[in-house]
């Protein structure tokens, strides 16, 4: 287990590996995303307060929760960095901040898509819009804050701390929004919220999500690809290989 | 793995990387108690680098640094209450007086009396400046009372950087004689300087970083 | 050679802090006259009617707070790495978390305290009854503690970092929302006659919070930036 863990932290294997994955990944997402797609579009029916305008949920409600669990993934990577000194764990959390900046914004716009025919504007400071915002802000600090070093290794220990603190601080948002909201409006108001929604529309819904999952982990074996010719380009393996191809 | 050498400070292949610079390559050395290393080498060579990576506030790619057979990574505070370090820059607050700066940077270490500190800056010939704030003193009288702190520190290991930059000829011999003082009672130095430092001491090794 | 206890070394950062406010006080007073000012405009922009006034007070007050405690952040740390102490400090063989603490707790006292005690004169310009400036001073003290440790941790992070202040915000801003949301919303409370008691609870938490784990993010942070 060790053994194989440390060999997944080297440069090249984790190079090759995530060449190797990327196609099954990036298929995969691909034909799942038109299963759910028809599933969503087709063959699930129109609801009967929402009508069609509900059907956008297929792509907010998936990119919501990822950009979460990104900036959950981006810490760990960032912890394991930080404490076990992996330098491959810091590429992981830098491949990971413009993926999960990216779903966010994409949570937003369709988010604000989604309100105008529901609430009639473009905006409205529902809580789940309102703590998206914020974690868009999370995400751009920690961006700007890689980008401000120009020693890579100084970047990653001082973004990761702050990835870290981020992280705690996630929950105390999420709380503090539904509360500063619950004060103004009822609890049930959050029409984005469906508790419970029939399986004609509920199954397409699990696999869009498992499809931008499978989408999220192509991309970012990109990215760390990027990364990892990024910080090692004097690399004497890294030589070889292009002198190889 | 390690034998003990005796030494007190043992640096072993150490590697450090700047951006994208291998600035340190494979340096290795030891100080024994009562000697003193002098790091040269030319601008841009690692010198300070080296320094301040020995010192802990630089964190090494690789390689080992033990303080009397124990690696400093494990035990960094108590190698640190062993070290005192003068970097580039003196540490002063240009508000408060010469005195005042001794007072909250000797008494983080150790209790200190008022005397003690008028003693020391009177051995650095500096005693006209006890009391007035650091911003009125000339970069030299900053230095000797940089080094006053460094000494009052009471520390075993010495890491200095250029200490006898801005000083005029009555200066270096000054600081010189405290260094001696400090070889004979078994501390030890490393320090980087361009001009050859306590020629006349048998213990002065120096260290050419390429 | 006796080693200095733990209580001693936080009570000689806190003498040293003291002693160079003493001599510096104009760049004391700055933030809290930011404060002023900034809560000035509002009327400017808004209406000079105090019923209009007093709906946006709570939130008038604690955004100017945050931002005037924002401003003094910028003399945390920076000065102190630049002339080389904070170098020393950390080869001290102290706790760098501990002399970081005591470091920003003396901050808090200088900057964040005044704010406390003017708030409840701005507010009442604002057109806030006299009932709420116990919610408002309590709220701000728990708060701006808060805001103290948290801007801490930003202000070592990006002490390094050229033209810091920016990016500073940047940072500390989003970390800092819930903050404002309790605080503000305990004042807004307290102003409708309702209970603050939760809000109230939920900043003295995180207080607690910060000041259990900030200190070691703080003094992670600044050997980052000292390499």
């Amino acid at each position: 287990m060790w053994l194989w863990f440390y060999k997944l932290a080297s440069p090249p294997y984790a190079y090759a590996m995530a060449a190797r994955l990327r196609p099954w990944l990036l298929w995969s997402a691909l034909i799942l995303m038109a299963v759910a797609a028809y599933g969503g579009l087709v063959l699930a029916p129109p609801d009967y307060q929402q009508k069609d305008a509900f059907r956008i949920m297929y792509v907010h409600v998936p990119s919501a929760i990822l950009s979460l669990s990104v900036y959950i993934i981006l810490a760990v990577a960032a912890g394991i960095g930080i404490i076990w000194r992996i330098k491959l764990a810091h590429a992981v959390a830098a491949a990971c901040a413009p993926i999960g900046a990216s779903f966010t914004v994409l949570a937003l716009a369709t988010g604000s898509i989604w309100g105008k025919p529901m609430w009639g504007t473009w905006w409205e400071w529902d809580p789940r819009l309102t703590s998206e915002l914020i974690q868009l802000f999370l995400y751009l600090g920690y961006m700007a804050l890689r980008s401000s070093f120009d020693d890579t290794q100084r970047a990653d220990r001082a973004s990761a701390i702050l990835a870290i603190v981020g992280v705690v601080n996630v929950p105390v948002v999420k709380y503090s929004v539904v509360w500063w909201n619950s004060l103004h409006q009822g609890p049930s108001i959050s029409k984005m919220a469906a508790p419970s929604i029939a399986s004609p529309m509920l199954w397409p819904l699990l696999i869009m999500l498992l499809a931008f999952m499978l989408y999220f982990a192509a991309v970012l074996c990109d990215r760390i690809r990027a990364e990892i010719l990024k910080r090692e380009r004097n690399a004497s393996w890294l030589n070889a290989l292009a002198a190889g191809t | 793995m390690t034998q003990p050498s005796g030494a007190a400070l043992e640096v072993r292949r150490l590697h450090l990387w700047r951006g994208d610079r291998h600035l340190l390559r494979d340096v290795s050395f030891a100080l024994q108690p009562g000697e003193l290393l002098q790091v040269m080498g030319q601008n841009g060579v690692g010198k300070t680098s080296l320094l301040r990576c020995v010192a802990g506030l630089i964190e090494p790619e690789s390689g080992e640094i033990d303080w009397h057979g124990a690696p400093v990574r494990k035990e960094r505070e108590a190698f640190h209450r062993q070290l005192a370090y003068l970097g580039h820059v003196n540490a002063l607050k240009p508000d408060l007086s010469a005195l005042e700066n001794l007072h909250y940077s000797v008494r983080l270490r150790r209790d200190v009396e008022r005397h003690e500190m008028l003693e020391m800056l009177a051995r650095l010939q500096v005693s006209q400046c006890a009391d007035l704030p650091a911003r009125a003193l000339s970069a030299g009288q900053k230095r000797r009372v940089a080094i006053a702190r460094v000494i009052l520190s009471g520390a075993s290991l010495w890491i200095l950087d250029e200490p006898i930059t801005n000083l005029d000829r009555g200066g270096i011999e000054c600081v010189e004689a405290c260094m001696a003082t400090h070889l004979r009672a078994g501390g030890s130095i490393l320090t980087a300087a361009h001009q050859s430092l306590l020629t006349q001491h048998a213990r002065v090794r120096v260290l050419e970083l390429q | 050679m006796t080693e200095p206890g733990l209580m001693r070394i936080v009570g000689l950062i806190v003498a040293r802090e003291l002693r160079l406010a003493v001599r510096h006080w104009d760049q004391v007073v700055q933030p809290l006259i930011f404060f002023v000012v900034v809560t000035t405009l509002f009327p400017l922009a808004i209406s000079p009617s105090l019923n209009e006034l007093r709906n946006i007070a709570p939130g008038v007050v604690w955004v100017a707070a945050m931002l005037a405690s924002l401003l003094a952040l910028e003399s945390l740390f920076r000065p102190d790495v630049e002339d080389g102490t904070i170098e020393q400090w950390a080869l001290s063989g102290q706790p760098l978390s501990l002399l970081l603490l005591a470091k920003t707790v003396t901050h808090w006292l200088l900057a964040g305290l005044p704010l406390v005690i003017m708030a409840p004169i701005v507010g009442t310009a604002l057109g806030m009854p006299m009932s709420v400036w116990p919610v408002l001073a309590g709220s701000l003290a728990l708060g701006t503690g808060c805001l103290s440790i948290l801007g801490g941790i930003g202000a070592a992070l990006t002490v390094a970092v050229r033209r810091g202040s920016v990016l500073l915000a940047l940072l500390v801003l989003p970390l800092e929302m819930p903050v404002l949301i309790f605080g503000a919303r305990a004042v807004d409370l307290a102003m409708h006659g309702e209970a603050v008691a939760g809000p109230l609870n939920l900043l003295a938490a995180m207080l607690l919070l910060c000041l259990a784990l900030g200190p070691f993010a703080m003094s992670a942070a600044m050997r980052i930036s000292l390499e």
